[in-house]
């Protein structure tokens, strides 16, 4: 594979950009593999890369319905954070930051990692009280987290609303600084490019219409270019999830929703930091484009659709605008909406399934961007060595029927809860 | 935005409605025993299915009954809607 740096960059300026390496080929599929990863989106080509890379297994296929990265991995916000308050989530979250701060090197591609810290708003003595103690939960399993009383948080976000007569006054704010954004297409393209260099095919355009089953255990999948053998394979399919679950008879604590996200014009600097407001559901960071990129509740209803509804997006900017008014400024530039595996605690799935040599990776909610590195890693882990590894025990199949619920503020897809 | 009938108001748009969930699912009987799995599968257990869905919405901001609507999830097209109580063929 060819290496990219300033070299390579220089002599493929010279010779007018003619002569660069596909980044990855378009294989036809081969007849059996030992591990077939189903979707192609960040965490199916992440854990691709790791089986390669960890586990030295090179037989492996990536068998995608559309082209790698047109899912949810290319429809985020681009946040990563480890900001979670319980052990499960905290620490594979603080794991996967660690990946996060290593992947261009690791990967030889610009990621466009920019730690810039997240700021979660406050807007009450209670939501001040109860980040005092998310925060000093954090930094128990060494996750940086500062608490900021309401002039920090002005210094910090000064365009914010910190007028006397607002609805929601801003009490203060708790702060990951290590937390921040990265170019998500960056990554998917990054993983999928590493991960042919080491002998995994990438097949696009292929639909998977079965599976193979015999005595318990996972034989093949059927697909729309022909049947695959396969002595392992992991689902990494997102809102799919439950379609390709029912081929398999399976009923799971998922339901699919849809999330919506949009980004303004573009406009000079003005937010350096991630910032979420507290009284509802919104966030909003500025991207390298100067766009303001935002994002909020789920539509809240079963969706399958990827575009979204304007009541949603109505509600979202309105919380939007009361937090930072000059938004209402702004014109919208894009909207767009993705469709999310919704588990029933908000927390998601890495596990082995009654079916041998069928592995589940799926229930990422709101978060599955951030989570890619380390989803990919523990679910390469999972089905290398047919077993969960510690940093995703938490995130098993069977804890909502013994009742070993991950109780994150978890709304699940119960969004009217909150 | 859904337009969705009440069958007890007449069409009305989507603002005025809050969603339920899947209308699919019972409870398991009281006076019988109950297996760990049949609690799951009521509480947490969703088909959620790509097309055609059976659904609860409550016409909130309206006459406040909860209502069943038939709608297809990836179209969005709201083929039917009844009263809680009544029985769908």
């Amino acid at each position: 594979m060819q290496k990219y740096s300033i070299f390579s960059l220089v002599k493929n300026a010279l010779t007018g950009h003619q002569n660069w390496d596909l980044a990855w080929k378009d294989p036809n599929p081969k007849e059996e593999y030992d591990v077939v990863i189903i979707g192609g989106g960040g965490h199916g080509l992440a854990t691709a890369y790791y089986l390669a890379k960890e586990h030295q297994i090179t037989k492996v296929a990536i068998i995608e319905k559309g082209w790698i990265g047109g899912g949810n991995v290319g429809r985020n916000t681009t946040i990563i954070r480890s900001n979670y308050m319980h052990d499960e989530n905290g620490l594979f979250s603080e794991f996967g930051m660690d990946l996060w701060r290593k992947m261009s090197q690791d990967l030889n591609y610009n990621v466009m990692f920019s730690p810039r810290g997240i700021i979660n708003l406050a807007h009450s003595d209670a939501q001040m009280n109860a980040y005092a103690r998310r925060g000093n939960s954090m930094r128990l399993n060494g996750i940086d987290a500062v608490l900021l009383n309401r002039e920090e948080v002005k210094e910090i976000i000064p365009m914010a609303d910190f007028s006397d007569n607002v609805r929601f006054p801003i009490f203060g704010g708790l702060m990951q600084p290590s937390a921040g954004t990265a170019r998500h297409d960056a990554v998917a393209w990054g993983y999928a490019r590493q991960a042919d260099s080491m002998g995994v095919d990438i097949i696009q355009n292929c639909e998977v219409t079965g599976f193979d089953v015999s005595a318990g255990k996972i034989k093949g999948i059927r697909t729309s270019r022909g049947n695959i053998k396969a002595k392992k394979v992991g689902l990494c399919v997102a809102g799919s999830t439950n379609i390709l679950a029912e081929k398999l008879n399976m009923t799971l604590p998922i339901e699919t929703h849809l999330l919506q996200a949009c980004v303004s014009e573009p406009v000079k600097p003005v937010l350096d930091k991630v910032v979420t407001f507290g009284a509802g559901h919104f966030y909003i960071s500025q991207s390298d484009k100067g766009e303001m990129v935002m994002g909020g509740d789920l539509d809240g209803y079963n969706s399958y659709a990827q575009r979204g509804n304007l009541p949603t997006l109505q509600h979202v900017l309105t919380e939007g605008i009361a937090m930072m008014p000059f938004l209402s400024k702004l014109k919208m530039l894009r909207t767009w909406g993705g469709i999310m595996d919704m588990s029933m605690d908000g927390s998601p799935i890495i596990d082995k399934t009654h079916i041998e040599g069928l592995y589940l990776n799926c229930g990422w909610c709101y978060g599955g961007f951030k989570a890619t590195p380390a989803s990919g890693w523990t679910f390469a882990h999972t089905i290398a060595q047919d077993r969960v590894h510690e940093l995703n025990a938490g995130y098993s199949l069977n804890r909502f029927s013994t009742g070993h619920l991950i109780d994150e503020k978890g709304l699940g897809t119960k969004t009217w809860i909150s | 935005m859904l337009h969705i009938k009440c069958p007890h108001c007449g069409m009305r748009s989507q603002n005025e409605f809050s969603y339920g969930g899947d209308a699919t699912v019972k409870r398991p009987e009281l006076n019988k025993e109950v297996t760990d799995q049949e609690w799951d599968n009521f509480v947490y257990n969703r088909v959620s299915p790509r097309g055609k869905h059976l659904e609860l919405w409550q016409h909130l901001s309206g006459c406040r009954q909860w209502i069943k609507v038939e709608r297809d999830t990836a179209s969005h097209e709201i083929f039917k809607t009844y009263k809680a109580n009544e029985e769908i063929a």
